[in-house]
Parts: C-alpha cells; sequence; structure tokens
C-alpha cells in the first residue's frame, strides 16, 4: 500500500496546534509509516502540491492570503481537516471581529511602535473585515476543535482516518479544550 | 377515578416511571437518571422555560414541551432524546455559540462551563451559522464581580437568584429581541448599583459571563448546588 | 337602565333626527381625519348654517373605503361622495335636494354589494362619541337582555351555537373559551379585550375602536356577566390615540348611564373597564405577555398551560378575546345563536373583517361572510390590481401568516383552509402583491419584523429570527449560496418547533410560504443571482473580494 499524502497548514492562527502536533513525539514516527508529509510550516516546501490525500489546517481565514491559500488547498485535498478553534470558530483572531481591523493594525503599527510608525502596505497581507471560520469559505471535512488539541487527540484521531474506522471526536475534544 | 391519585405513572423513553401529581417531566427523568439538557432551569430558582433545551416529545401531540415547566400526568408517554429533538439542541446550542462573542480558550469558565460541556455532549464540533460578532461591553466596576456581556446566554438565572432568594432585584432584562442585555438597576455600573455583593448571580451563572475577580484563567468552578440547601434550610426555619 | 328606557333614548334620538330633512355623514377615521376631514366637517356644518337648509352634520367613523378618503355620505339619498375636500362644501350643500355632484361621486356597487356588516354595522353610521346614537341603533339591548332575562349559561350557549371563533387569529371557539373561564374557581375573574393590534397592514381594530367603542364595552359586559368577572380591561396600543380617547369618552358616557358600573340594569350585576395602554411591543399581543404587560412588568410570554383561563391576571381565572370577537357579541345575543350560525362556511361562522392594503384599488376595511373566495374580495369588492400590473401574491394573517399565489385565490376564506394552504386568517391583515413585489424580500420584510418584535426570551426566536435574517439578507444581495437555502429550512424548522410562543412559532411562516409557492424566485436569487422584480439590488455578488478588504 502506498503512503498517503499528508498536508497541514498555518493561516491565522499560534501555530499552537502544529506545536501540539508535534508533541506526538514518537508516536509521529509510527504515523511516518502510513503517510509522507508533503507541504507544511515545517517542511520547505513553497507551493502547495497536487492531489494532497488529507491535510490539516490551523488558523482562521483573516488574511487576503490566508483566503487564497485555503480555496487552493481545498481545490487540491481530498480530505480538509480543521484543526484548533481558530481554523473551527475563529477564536482568538476573531476577536477583533466586533470592533474592526483599523483599531487592531493602529495598536500594533501606529501606538506602540517607536520607528517610523505607519501601517504596512506590502509584505504583510492585506486583512479581512472579519476573521471567519475555514467550513465559511471551503468545505471542511472534519472539524478537530479544542486550544489547542491534544496530542492524544491528534494521535487517535489520524489513527482512525488513516484506517478508516469510526471516529468519536466529541468524546476526544471540545471548543477550548 | 385516576386523575385524583397523587401517585402517577408514566413512561419516559420506554422506562416505566412513578411520580407525584404536580412534578415536572424534568424533575421526573432527573430522580429516574434520564438525562435531559437544560441551561436556563436551576433547581431552587423558578422555571421560566426560556432556553428550549429540555423539549420534551409526548406521545399524541406533534407539538415540542419543555420539560422544565410540563407537567406529568398518568399515563404520559415522554420521549427525551429522538433525533429530531437532538437536530433542535443542537440548532439551538449553534444559535447560542453565534449570537454574541463565546471565546472559550480565554474565557474564566473554559473547562466549567454549562453551555460548553453541553456542546461537547450533544456532539457539537462547529458551528454552521455565521457569528454574528456583536460589540458588547465589560462592567467591570464593581470590586468583586466582573459582568462580560460577550459571554451571557441570558438565561436569566442571576435575574432570578436576586429577586427569588437575595431579595434584592438588582439584575434585571432590558431591550428586546436580539439587542436583550441584562442590567444592574436601571443599568447603572453594577459597581454603583444596589447591589449586596452577596455573590449568588455569579455562582449560578452557567458561562463566564459573570465571574470573581479574584480568579484567573480558567480557575473558575462554579457552584451553584448550594441553592436547594439554602431553601430547605429557610423553609425549616 | 331598563329596556323601557333604552327605547325612550332611542326614540328622542330618532325624533331629534326625524327634524332634520338631510343627513350628512362625514367620516372620521383616522384615514380620512389624515386628510382634513374633520375641516371638511366644520365647512360643511358653516356652509349649512349660511344656507339655511335644513341637514345635520354628522361626524361618523370609518365608511370602509380609506382610499378614497374623505367620505362623505348623503342620506336620505344614499349618495356617497369620494376625495372630498373644504372646497367642496358649498357643491354638496347645494345639492341637497338637488342632482347629486356628479364628478365627487362613488359608484362602487362591487365594492359594497358583496359585503355583509356584521361588526362593521353602525361603523361610518353613528357617532363614536355620542352614546345616544349607539342606543338608538340597537346599542345595550343585548346587555340588558342578558342580564335581565338570560342565565350566564344561557348566555354562553347562544355564543357556543353562534360557532364563532376567536378573531385575533388564533381562531379558538369563543363559546369554549368563555366556558372554561365561567367553571374555573374562584371569586374574583377577569376580563380583558385585545386590542394590541400590531400586524403590519392590519388595523381592523382601531377601525372597531374608533368607530364603534360602545359596541366592544358592550360586548365585554356581556363576556363579564357570562363568566361572572366585575372588572374588565382594554388593552389598546398607545399609537391609536384617537381610539383611546373616543373609548375613554364611552366609558365615561357608560358609566354616566348607568350601562357600566353597579347594578347594570338594576340587577346585582357590577362591572366596569379600565384602559391600559401598550407600549408599542408587538409581543405584547400575546395573551400571557399582555397579561404581564396590564400587571405592570415586562411584556413578555410565559410558558402555557397554565391557561389564562385558569391563572391569568394576577393569578386569577382570565377571560381575553380580541376587540373583533367582543364586537360580534352584541348582535349574536340580539338575534341568537343560529342567526350567526347561519352566516359562513361549515366552520368557520360569521364575518370577517379584513384590512385591505398593498397593490389593490380599493383600499380599506371590509367585511365578508366566511367561505367567500380569496378572488371574490381581491377583484370584486378591492377592485383588482391597479395600474395594469399583475397580480403575484396576496399576504394574509400579518408576520405570522403566509404569501398565497394565484393558485391558491379560489379558496374560500376560513381558518382552516388558509391553514391547509400555508396560511393563516390571523386577525385580518390582507397585503396584495402585485409583479414588482420580490417574494425573497417579503420574506425578508417579515422575519424583521419579527426579529426587532421579538422580545428575547427564549433563544430559537431571539437568536434564530437574527439568523434567518441574515441568511435572507445574503439572498438579496446576491451572496448567497444552496447550502445557505438548506441552513435557512433547518432554521426554519427549530424556530417554528421550539419557540416558547406564537411569535417565535409563526415567524418562519412568511419564509415556509414563500418557499413553498415562490421557491423558483429563490433559486433565481441564489443560482441566477438575478432578481426578476427587480427589488434587490445584487450588486455585492459582482463585487470583488478586494472591495470587502480594508486598504
Amino acid at each position: 500500500m502506498s503512503k498517503l499524502k499528508l498536508a497541514t497548514a498555518w493561516l491565522d492562527g499560534c501555530s499552537g496546534c502544529h506545536m501540539s502536533f508535534l508533541d506526538m513525539d514518537e508516536r509521529l514516527l509510527e504515523l511516518a509509516e502510513f503517510v509522507d508529509l508533503v507541504y507544511s510550516p515545517l517542511v520547505d516546501l513553497k507551493d502547495f502540491p497536487d492531489q494532497v490525500d488529507i491535510t490539516l489546517v490551523e488558523g482562521a481565514v483573516a488574511s487576503v492570503d490566508d483566503e487564497a491559500k485555503i480555496k487552493k488547498i481545498r481545490a487540491h485535498t481530498k480530505m480538509l481537516i480543521a484543526i484548533g478553534d481558530c481554523a473551527i470558530t475563529g477564536n482568538v483572531p476573531s476577536m477583533r471581529n466586533p470592533i474592526g481591523p483599523e483599531p487592531i493594525l493602529d495598536r500594533a503599527y501606529i501606538e506602540n511602535a517607536t520607528l517610523q510608525p505607519q501601517i504596512p502596505c506590502v509584505v504583510v497581507p492585506k486583512l479581512l473585515k472579519v476573521v471567519r471560520p475555514v467550513h465559511e469559505f471551503v468545505e471542511v471535512d472534519v472539524f478537530l476543535p479544542g486550544c489547542p488539541p491534544s496530542a492524544d487527540t491528534f494521535h487517535t484521531a489520524l489513527t482512525a482516518i488513516i484506517s478508516g474506522e469510526p471516529l468519536d471526536i466529541p468524546a476526544l475534544t471540545r471548543f477550548g479544550a | 377515578m385516576s386523575d385524583t391519585a397523587e401517585v402517577k405513572t408514566l413512561v419516559i423513553d420506554g422506562q416505566e416511571v412513578s411520580a407525584v401529581r404536580g412534578q415536572t417531566i424534568l424533575e421526573v427523568a432527573r430522580e429516574n437518571d434520564i438525562q435531559i439538557p437544560t441551561l436556563c432551569h436551576l433547581e431552587g430558582l423558578t422555571d421560566v422555560g426560556a432556553c428550549r433545551l429540555c423539549v420534551v416529545e409526548i406521545k399524541g401531540s406533534n407539538k415540542l414541551f419543555p420539560a422544565c415547566v410540563t407537567s406529568i400526568y398518568e399515563g404520559m408517554e415522554v420521549s427525551t432524546n429522538s433525533e429530531r429533538l437532538q437536530k433542535h439542541r443542537r440548532m439551538i446550542l449553534e444559535l447560542l455559540f453565534t449570537e454574541r462573542n463565546h471565546i472559550c480558550s480565554v474565557c474564566v469558565a473554559n473547562g466549567h462551563c454549562e453551555l460548553q460541556s453541553l456542546a461537547q455532549d450533544l456532539g457539537l464540533t462547529h458551528v454552521r451559522l455565521p457569528y454574528r460578532n456583536p460589540e458588547l461591553t465589560i462592567d467591570a466596576s464593581h470590586e468583586r464581580f466582573t459582568a462580560d456581556h460577550n459571554r451571557c446566554i441570558l438565561c436569566t438565572r442571576c435575574v432570578r437568584v436576586c429577586a427569588e432568594v437575595e431579595g434584592a432585584h438588582v439584575w434585571d432584562v432590558m431591550g428586546r429581541g436580539i439587542n436583550s442585555m441584562i442590567i444592574t438597576d436601571l443599568h447603572e455600573n453594577w459597581g454603583e448599583s444596589t447591589c449586596t455583593r452577596c455573590g449568588k448571580c455569579v455562582q449560578v451563572c452557567p458561562t463566564g459571563a459573570l465571574y470573581d475577580k479574584g480568579k484567573i484563567g480558567s480557575d473558575h468552578p462554579k457552584y451553584p448546588d448550594f441553592l436547594p440547601y439554602l431553601n430547605l434550610m429557610r423553609e425549616a426555619r | 337602565m331598563t329596556i323601557e328606557e333604552l327605547d325612550l333614548i332611542a326614540k328622542q334620538v330618532r325624533a331629534e333626527n326625524a327634524k332634520f330633512d338631510y343627513e350628512v355623514n362625514v367620516c372620521m377615521g383616522t384615514g380620512c381625519l389624515s386628510q382634513n376631514s374633520d375641516k371638511l366637517k366644520d365647512a360643511l356644518a358653516k356652509t349649512v348654517e349660511d344656507s339655511g337648509k335644513n341637514a345635520l352634520i354628522r361626524r361618523t367613523g370609518c365608511m370602509g373605503l380609506c382610499a378614497a378618503g374623505p367620505l362623505v355620505l348623503v342620506d336620505p339619498d344614499e349618495v356617497l361622495y369620494q376625495h372630498v375636500e373644504e372646497g367642496h362644501a358649498q357643491k354638496i350643500v347645494d345639492s341637497l335636494g338637488g342632482k347629486p355632484v356628479a364628478e365627487l361621486q362613488c359608484e362602487l356597487r362591487d365594492h359594497f354589494d358583496q359585503q355583509v356588516h356584521v361588526v362593521l354595522e353602525n361603523s361610518g353610521q353613528i357617532d363614536p362619541e355620542r352614546i345616544e346614537d349607539y342606543i338608538a341603533h340597537d346599542g345595550y339591548r343585548a346587555l340588558l337582555m342578558a342580564v335581565n332575562d338570560m342565565t350566564p349559561s344561557g348566555v354562553i350557549r347562544q355564543i357556543t351555537e353562534s360557532g364563532l371563533r376567536g378573531r385575533g387569529g388564533g381562531g379558538y371557539p369563543t363559546g369554549l373559551k368563555w366556558s372554561t373561564v365561567a367553571k374555573a374557581h374562584g371569586e374574583t375573574k377577569y376580563v380583558i379585550c385585545n386590542g394590541d393590534e400590531g400586524d403590519p397592514g392590519a388595523f381592523m381594530d382601531r377601525s372597531v375602536l374608533e368607530s364603534d367603542p360602545q359596541r366592544v364595552i358592550e360586548g365585554m359586559a356581556i363576556a363579564a356577566y357570562a363568566v361572572g368577572a366585575n372588572k374588565g380591561y382594554v388593552y389598546v396600543r398607545a399609537e391609536y390615540p384617537l381610539a383611546v380617547s373616543r373609548l375613554q369618552a364611552c366609558l365615561r358616557d357608560a358609566r354616566r348611564r348607568g350601562l357600566l358600573g353597579s347594578n347594570i340594569g338594576n340587577t346585582p350585576f357590577s362591572f366596569d373597564v379600565e384602559v391600559r395602554l401598550g407600549a408599542g411591543a408587538f409581543v405584547c399581543g400575546e395573551e400571557t405577555a399582555l397579561i404581564a404587560s396590564i400587571e405592570g412588568r415586562r411584556g413578555t410570554p410565559r410558558p402555557r398551560p397554565p391557561y389564562p383561563a385558569v391563572s391569568g391576571l394576577w393569578g386569577k381565572p382570565t377571560l381575553i378575546n380580541n376587540v373583533e370577537t367582543f364586537a360580534n357579541i352584541a348582535p349574536i345575543i340580539r338575534n341568537g345563536g343560529r342567526w350567526f350560525a347561519a352566516m359562513g362556511s361549515e366552520r368557520s361562522k360569521g364575518t370577517k373583517v379584513f384590512a385591505l392594503t398593498g397593490k389593490i384599488k380599493n383600499t380599506g376595511l371590509v367585511e365578508v361572510p366566511m367561505g367567500i373566495k380569496l378572488r371574490e374580495i381581491i377583484e370584486k369588492i378591492g377592485g383588482g390590481v391597479p395600474d395594469g400590473r399583475k397580480f403575484k401574491a396576496v399576504q394574509t394573517g400579518g408576520p405570522s401568516g403566509g404569501c398565497l399565489p394565484e393558485s391558491m385565490l379560489d379558496i374560500g376564506v376560513s381558518y382552516d383552509a388558509l391553514m391547509a394552504a400555508g396560511s393563516i386568517m390571523g386577525s385580518g391583515g390582507m397585503i396584495v402583491m402585485d409583479d414588482t413585489s420580490c417574494m425573497v424580500n417579503v420574506a425578508r420584510f417579515f422575519v424583521e419584523f419579527c426579529m426587532t418584535e421579538s422580545c428575547g426570551k427564549c433563544i430559537p426566536c431571539r437568536a434564530g429570527t437574527a439568523q434567518m435574517y441574515t441568511i435572507l439578507t445574503k439572498f438579496c444581495t446576491g451572496t448567497g449560496t444552496m447550502a445557505d437555502l438548506e441552513l435557512l429550512e433547518e432554521l426554519c424548522d427549530t424556530v417554528k418547533s421550539a419557540s416558547l410562543c406564537g411569535l417565535g412559532q409563526t415567524a418562519p411562516n412568511p419564509v415556509l410560504s414563500t418557499l413553498k409557492y415562490f421557491r423558483n424566485e429563490y433559486i433565481d436569487h441564489i443560482v441566477h443571482k438575478r432578481c426578476t422584480a427587480g427589488v434587490c439590488n445584487m450588486a455585492a455578488s459582482t463585487a470583488k473580494p478586494a472591495e470587502e478588504v480594508l486598504a
């Protein structure tokens, strides 16, 4: 049996979900027997490859870049798994939604800047007015909530998904877990 | 005439149970370890039937009945956990999560929140409805407590405990519909209100909307179990 | 006050009226008043005085055809004038005794001939602020008949026999409601008249209260006698100042004449009525919310049972009926239940008042026998859709009702038939729409109404209507998807099944009925980003995502 192609992606989040993923420790080796990690912030590939079997997405959609990225990912992925509360509910990044992005940019680049206070217009992607969860942009196949989902959750869920066994997510994790 | 009899028998989820006249479906179900989810109900307070999570089906009617305020009758057949009910309950939870800004990961009640636990119990892994993201205030004017309207689900437990048990009636509801809000006195700051600082509202609040300033992070379990005991002691006096 | 004394008053009034050669009735309902019919009346009075003609100028309540107001009816020739202005006074006075003023004459046989007036029998005929006028039209005869010659159960029997059902919208059998309250235990009982009319496009109750308030009071007094109550409340919206002031004048007169207060008709029966004003919350039309509001609490509904018939105002057995229901009582007692039951259809007896509005020629108030086809109301009585446009839908029952298409126009108007078609009778609002109306937008309008009028107590209604509104707005701006439509239908199901009171339980009806009959319009909006009626602005659908982005 050929290995499944696994990708992980990082939108607007703290990378905590990726840390938790790495916390699987030695169980990662076990996982590597079944999957190839073809794209991830953890590997050095710049473009999202074609025909990925499973993609784990961390983070909410908060900028034009995020939006373009998630749409591309969806187009090239068989099974999209939203991991963590940011991807599923908007979580901490969405806390700016009631006041909009302007005060946030002001706070970060004007009020607290000591040198050349200005809002960047290159390199930093343009922010969307409202931060929204991934499934409001593309279809998501599996939701794995938690902030972050624990290493055990990752392990149990991925093992079940790879082997095609039934998976009871609410028994494993919840919002904010 | 079975109608005048004090003790009734009925069927809940296929299980035959006995009850006393005047009891609600919820009371009888809980006595028999049949779990019906609730949010606005709290033992020791009057029931308002507002959260609609405890709706059940009664054989012979197409309508749904809130278990917390529906009295039992002889021969009643209740179903508490059908597919249809689960669907409605999940939708109600989705409505609650999208109504205000419930960010579990930064909430003082994370891990002790009734809304959060219900979502897990009812198998809610994501919310399909769009988040409304309203701009709401936080009232930290009280020296001991904070009210965060982002996390309020308008269950009115605070309103009832303050009026019915503490007898102060500091809390009430202002506005209507989606703009409803709990307020202290006539929308004064909590810190400048006639609050007696008893803290009962904080203990009965099912979410992190009302919390103790002394607690940090998610270190905020609540103990609403004192209510029935308190009521019992008062009656005994 | 006895029946003989009533007869005496009636005789006096008739004798006074007979002194005049002509009676000129000027409509002073809210519709005509808004077009200065009060000034018109003054002008007519002055002109008559100057001309020396022997004519009585009378203020009356609504004559029904609001679209043609201000209206003037000249008796005994029964000439109806429309769009009368102050400047026409001279012409009208000159014409008395001669030929009618042709250019003002209103010829609408179809409009009037098809109607049957029971509730509106005195509207436009009497001066609503003169109790003597009401008495001259058989007023208070029914009350005195009831308290003198009938037992309370005898009264209820007549009401039950009449087959009258609640006119507020629910259609609950009135006789059954009365007997429940009559049988309820308790020394103190209350009668409440629900005048918190709030449906968009509905003004039946307002018009009845403005045109013939005594009839409502009489109905309440008969009800109080039947159920054993001594105290009544009329709950009217504060937005109806004319109705409130006429009602209050009317209560004063009735008390002065001994028709309210202690020992009515020289019997031990005592009854009085107080007016309570609503503060403009639609939900206070729901009976438990209305009771809370009268008690001085926040107007929110509570779960039933217990029903108000058992535990209502201040925990006492309470009878709540709508204005129009009470307005039907006196004629039923006067003529007997059988007389009433002979009108209407199998399970919906009597007549119903409708407020015809929207894209229809003869906007106004009509009263028709139950069972009449919708088509007759709209095309004959209403005069059809104006400006050569095409009929599209009729909305009945207000925000709780639904929109029915052309194909459903041949159903007879009754509680059951309308329910089966996916709408409801409601309190009697009837809004006609032509092909310039977008049904998705119409559904959105009604959902918005329910959203802003939700009391906020229960979650399905409070947050559910807001989410429904969000999704419908997406459709109307061209950003909706088929997945949204699926979600909307699921949402409607929860709001309908799980809400606490009638407001929430019926809030999805406009959406469900438009989805049933006009689904293609939804598909047009979602898939083709097109609004055939040209109402919705679909600009957002073609907007680049960048426009949503911050610079």
